[in-house]
């Protein structure tokens, strides 16, 4: 294995899991990941929340200091940008023509933000917010009293907008959908955020289409079709991701809505492997097929990859799980809800900032959504991975204790 | 640099330098130590990074928070002096500080 070469595209938080991985379970050969950020792989959640509030600096941000990887003899090319994978020579080409071969590659290249298609999206004042890059040139934008008008009520558009509120900005979200979160919760779920947001100060405005980016160089009016004007200091657009699977794909590589790899990682060439929000994976729990934007995910998917590279093969099999930080609220999800029939709310939806709802299909336990409930969260991420019950009738009850609703047969 | 000692559940001790700020769960990752998962990286959402530590510096640890304590009650095998390992930030007052780290993260 000493001469072997390991090559990781995209310094992603993957990544910076995947090649300590690779060092932990025996691989004595290379390592080099190549990035097209010049950062070392950081924390992205934060990019919405502290480190655009300046709280938190890029050194905050770092999964973990240059020193942790020269220690593990990780080699880092930054700054530079894969533009074609060679299976047959097993050799990638970077965009200063430099030529590396490989004897085993792994993309962990992510996902970018979807665009906008329309004029004024180039705009100075427009952003996507997925990178420290996009952060840093928001930042300045933000200032007491200015207007701010976020395109998507995702998670990115609530947590950025929870965030620019709380500086004294006007924060109008736009969302195309009936509700927001639409995409990702059920409607109560939307209903408390909604209500929470409002509460807040944040105009919310739902079934609107945007028709028009209107100003110069910078964007002075949202236009939507209805004819209803929103004037803008700062535009903001978080409607979604799509997979970096082009080099996947140009190399001929299995694409759908992501890269698609087994239960070990590997893509249809055994040499090339994928992890994290790129890949297109199958749930065994879930029993389907995902893509999932998940921190878990890309790390969990990291180590198995790690294992699969040195021969110590593990399938993956993980119950998702997800949290949103907005104002003071913590959402955590474990779980997936799609395609539940009945749900139980433990607390009060509407009024309150904590409370918890729990997806069935039938009796069949999917997942839950809990809002400061960091208990009903850990017992619902438990009672998913070990395949227990809860108890139904006591579950609405908030005032019984989440472990007495745990039913040991 | 102050001095963090990480004991594993098997024994196995490791003695690192953590810089002053950094978070106890950071001493961990950067040094590539096992034990501690840290799935959230450090947002106090994930409870996987779980540790006990020894009761000699426990005045001098500011205390968990209402969200941490909820989290703690639900880590396999709490105890009183159980901490999430993100939340508690390394100063020159907890140099010497011995962490414990639990069997699972689980």
């Amino acid at each position: 294995m000493d001469n072997q070469r390991c090559i990781i595209i995209g310094a992603s938080h993957s990544a910076g899991e995947l090649c300590i991985s690779l060092r932990k379970e025996g691989w004595t050969g290379s390592i080099t990941i190549v990035g097209d950020e010049d950062y070392l792989p950081y924390n992205r959640p934060p990019l919405s929340k502290t480190y655009l509030a300046g709280e938190k600096s890029i050194d905050d941000l770092l999964i973990r200091h240059e020193e942790a990887y020269v220690k593990a003899d990780i080699e880092m090319k930054l700054g530079c940008r894969v533009e074609k994978i060679n299976r047959e020579l097993k050799e990638i080409t970077l965009n200063n023509d430099e030529i590396l071969g490989y004897d085993k590659l792994i993309l962990t290249t992510g996902a970018r933000p979807r665009k906008v298609d329309m004029p004024g999206t180039e705009a100075k004042n427009a952003f996507y917010l997925r990178s420290i890059y996009d952060a840093d040139q928001i930042r300045p934008y933000i200032k007491n009293g200015s207007r701010a008008v976020i395109i998507g009520g995702g998670y990115i558009g609530l947590e950025t907008a929870a965030m620019l509120v709380s500086t004294g900005m006007k924060v109008t979200i736009l969302e195309r959908e009936p509700r927001i979160l639409n995409r990702v919760a059920a409607p109560e779920i939307s209903q408390f955020f909604t209500r929470i947001h409002t509460e807040e100060g944040i105009e919310l405005i739902t079934d609107v289409e945007i028709s028009e980016l209107k100003g110069d160089e910078q964007i002075s009016e949202v236009v939507c079709s209805d004819g209803r004007t929103f004037a803008a200091d700062l535009v903001i657009i978080g409607i979604g991701v799509i997979t970096n699977s082009e080099l996947a794909e140009e190399a001929g590589l299995e694409i759908n809505n992501g890269i698609v790899v087994n239960e070990f990682a590997e893509t249809k060439d055994t040499d090339i492997l994928a992890a994290g929000d790129c890949t297109y994976h199958f749930n065994k729990h879930y029993d389907r097929w995902l893509r999932l934007e998940s921190i878990q995910n890309a790390l969990e998917q990291a180590k198995v990859a790690a294992r699969t590279i040195c021969d110590h093969r593990q399938e993956y099999d993980q119950i998702p799980w997800f949290w949103s930080d907005q104002f003071d609220l913590k959402l955590q999800i474990a779980g997936l809800s799609g395609g539940y029939d009945n749900l139980i709310v433990r607390g009060d939806l509407s009024q309150g900032r904590k409370m918890a709802v729990f997806y069935f299909i039938g009796d069949t336990f999917l997942a839950v959504d809990a809002v400061n409930s960091p208990q009903e969260f850990m017992f619902g991420k438990k009672v998913l991975m070990q395949s227990l019950r809860l108890d139904r009738e006591k579950l609405a009850d908030s005032s019984i204790p989440m472990k007495e609703i745990l039913l040991v047969d | 640099m102050p001095l963090v000692k990480y004991i594993s559940h098997d024994g196995t001790t490791n003695e690192v330098e953590v810089p002053v700020g950094n978070s106890v769960m950071q001493g961990a990752v950067d040094n590539m130590l096992d034990g501690i998962v840290a799935e959230c990286g450090g947002s106090c959402s994930c409870a996987t990074c779980h540790c006990y530590l020894d009761g000699a510096w426990s005045d001098k640890i500011p205390p968990a928070s209402e969200m941490e304590k909820d989290m703690l009650e639900c880590v396999l095998e709490p105890q009183d002096n159980s901490r999430l390992s993100c939340q508690v930030n390394v100063t020159d007052e907890l140099d010497g500080l011995v962490v414990k780290l639990p069997e699972s993260q689980f």
